[in-house]
């Protein structure tokens, strides 16, 4: 028989050139996200898109690679957001000191989070997950003399900033959008590079099956505890985008309702897949772009699609695509 | 071949009220294949999740190459070399047939390493080939899991346990819901493995365990009924009367 390097060459070839486009999803998605302004009505719909994208991703690896439903995303997104603006506009720190400063402060709030509800499953997580999320969403209204409660975070703006010795007029919506893409792709890294490595592989042995993935040897709530940290630092990174590009943080961040859209967001352009956390906030975020200028009642119709979705394209849209691609392609 | 890999001292499992083991001392030596018999509702099923760390004992104590294992959780018990396969198909359904032995072999080096690149761990794809190879499974190994026959599955299952290189490898009804050809094959697989490695079987089969085995124990209402080599087992007493006669249909 052929050696193992020589039987993945040949595992590799047989999908022909979807396969190797596939290897290169970052340089890929990097691609399409670098012309997206191009491609949309408009340019704040563009970073919105950048912006959720991120937040999804993150949300991807905890649900779709790892199959754990949290209904709490948003409190890691909020978080992002609120240490950053916190950080700019209360101890005055540099904007590019203030975004991994916020991620790393996230990502302990997502310990101490994920330290609780780990332990639990099923419904049971989702539950306490939703319940955790919210308890944050009150501590950040009640704790209103920093967090600006429910007016939301205001007082801290990026301007200018200064790129390697560059002035950058951060007002200007392409420098902007080039900037915030700049942490997409390094999001998009991180998170190509958790699903290339063994601990990827670990996570979807736990989300194929919990509990031979622990007679084969692993800690499963050891692991569940990483992945939900590594999910809510991406996510986190999105929230700090956010706050970058507003130059406010809005309390609903944190509401339920964010975290119930991030799901929407996911299931719409495919769990399970790398660039379908994309795929699904440009089309939820499109779809509420356009209905909401006809009638304010634009989330009756988006409900109605997503559950549309949910019942004949389980794998969302761009699931869905690869899968037919794929079909095609392979199997000669 | 001898010398003592597995001591099992007075261990006892109770489920509320319910008594579902009681009392089993025996000890297991290296290199040979031993059976696990016994009617429903026997034991066995429990005996064997406390041997591999899935449930812990009510009372008694596991010795394991000089070790006590009381107290291990369940995901240690491979790293100190116990491995089993289920009853009930348990494998990784989407995955590749690679990747479900691959991820196995995994385990005991490299679990929370995001850095490297896990197609280029090339020492691990070997060894998940080589499992499948001695499975049989090698000409399968980019299919999805989920696609595979029902005797490849549970081929498949065996080859995930045998990956680690476990010095005890626990197989929980290799045959279960296998035809006579496919029984065949598996029982010439098992035989392969017996030539170098320690086993323990639980099967309902009895002429092939008789067959099969160096050794025999028969486990009945949660005690330990009998222990010897197969001809022994066939004619004792007590066996024939609890279990022989009236399973002479199972075949």
């Amino acid at each position: 028989m052929t050696s193992p390097s020589s039987g993945e060459a040949v595992a590799k070839s047989s999908s022909g050139g979807l396969g190797w486009l596939l290897e290169q999803r970052v340089l890929l998605s990097i691609a399409v996200l670098a012309v997206l302004p191009w491609l949309l009505p408009s340019q704040a719909l563009a970073v919105n898109v950048l912006i959720y994208g991120v937040v999804v991703m993150g949300y991807n690896l905890l649900f779709g690679y790892t199959g754990l439903l949290s209904f709490g995303q948003a409190a890691f997104f909020g978080a992002g957001a609120y240490f950053t603006g916190i950080a700019i506009g209360r101890y005055g720190v540099p904007w590019f000191a203030a975004v991994p400063i916020a991620v790393l402060l996230s990502t302990c709030l997502a310990a101490a989070i994920g330290i609780v509800s780990t332990r639990t499953r099923g419904i049971y997580f989702s539950m306490v997950t939703l319940a955790l999320a919210q308890l944050v969403y009150y501590v950040a209204l009640q704790a209103s003399s920093v967090t600006g409660g429910e007016n939301g975070l205001r007082g801290f703006t990026v301007d200018r900033i200064n790129l390697f010795g560059f002035p950058v007029n951060f007002l200007d919506p392409v420098n902007k959008y080039y900037v915030l893409m700049a942490f997409a792709a390094l999001a998009m890294w991180f998170q190509s590079r958790i699903l290339n490595s063994p601990f990827g592989a670990v996570i979807e042995a736990i989300r194929e099956n919990e509990q031979r993935a622990r007679a084969c040897g692993y800690d499963v709530e050891r692991s569940k505890l990483i992945v939900f940290m590594l999910s809510g630092a991406i996510s986190s990174l999105g929230g700090c985008m956010l706050a970058l590009h507003l130059s406010i943080v809005p309390l609903d961040l944190l509401h339920y309702q964010t975290s119930g859209m991030i799901v929407m967001m996911v299931l719409l352009g495919g769990a399970r897949s790398f660039f379908g956390p994309f795929v699904g906030a440009a089309s939820f975020l499109i779809l509420e772009d356009v209905i909401s200028v006809w009638t304010p009642h634009w989330q009756l119709f988006v409900g109605a699609i997503f559950v549309l979705f949910v019942l004949f394209l389980p794998k969302g849209i761009w699931g869905t695509l690869l899968d037919t691609l794929r079909v095609g392609k392979a199997r000669p | 071949m001898s010398g003592e890999l597995l001591r099992v001292e007075g261990i006892g499992k109770h489920f509320g009220g319910f008594v579902a083991l009681e009392g089993i001392s025996v000890s297991f030596a290296a290199g040979q294949l031993t059976s696990i018999i016994g009617p429903n509702g026997a034991g066995k099923s429990t005996f064997f999740n406390i041997l591999s760390g899935a449930l812990t004992p009510t009372s008694g104590k596991l010795h394991f190459r000089g070790r006590e294992l009381n107290g291990l959780p369940q995901h240690r018990f491979v790293h100190q070399g116990i491995s089993r396969s289920y009853q009930i198909t348990n494998i990784f359904p989407d995955l590749s047939v690679h990747e479900n032995v691959r991820v196995a072999a995994q385990a005991l080096t490299v679990s929370y390493d995001i850095w490297r690149d896990r197609a280029r761990l090339t020492e691990l794809n070997a060894r998940a080939d080589t499992a499948l190879e001695a499975v049989g499974l090698l000409a399968k190994r980019g299919e999805l899991a989920k696609f595979l026959s029902h005797g490849q599955q549970r081929a498949l299952e065996i080859a995930i346990a045998l990956v680690s290189e476990p010095q005890l490898l626990l197989l929980d009804e290799p045959t279960a819901g296998m035809g006579p050809e496919e029984t065949k094959d598996m029982v010439a697989l098992l035989e392969r493995l017996a030539e170098k490695r320690t086993v323990l079987l639980v099967e309902h089969k009895m002429k092939m365990v008789l067959g099969l085995s160096k050794r025999v124990v028969v486990l009945h209402h949660g005690r330990l009924l009998a222990d010897g080599a197969p001809d022994e087992i066939r004619s004792n007493p007590e066996v024939r009367r609890v279990y022989l006669g009236q399973s002479e249909g199972y075949g």
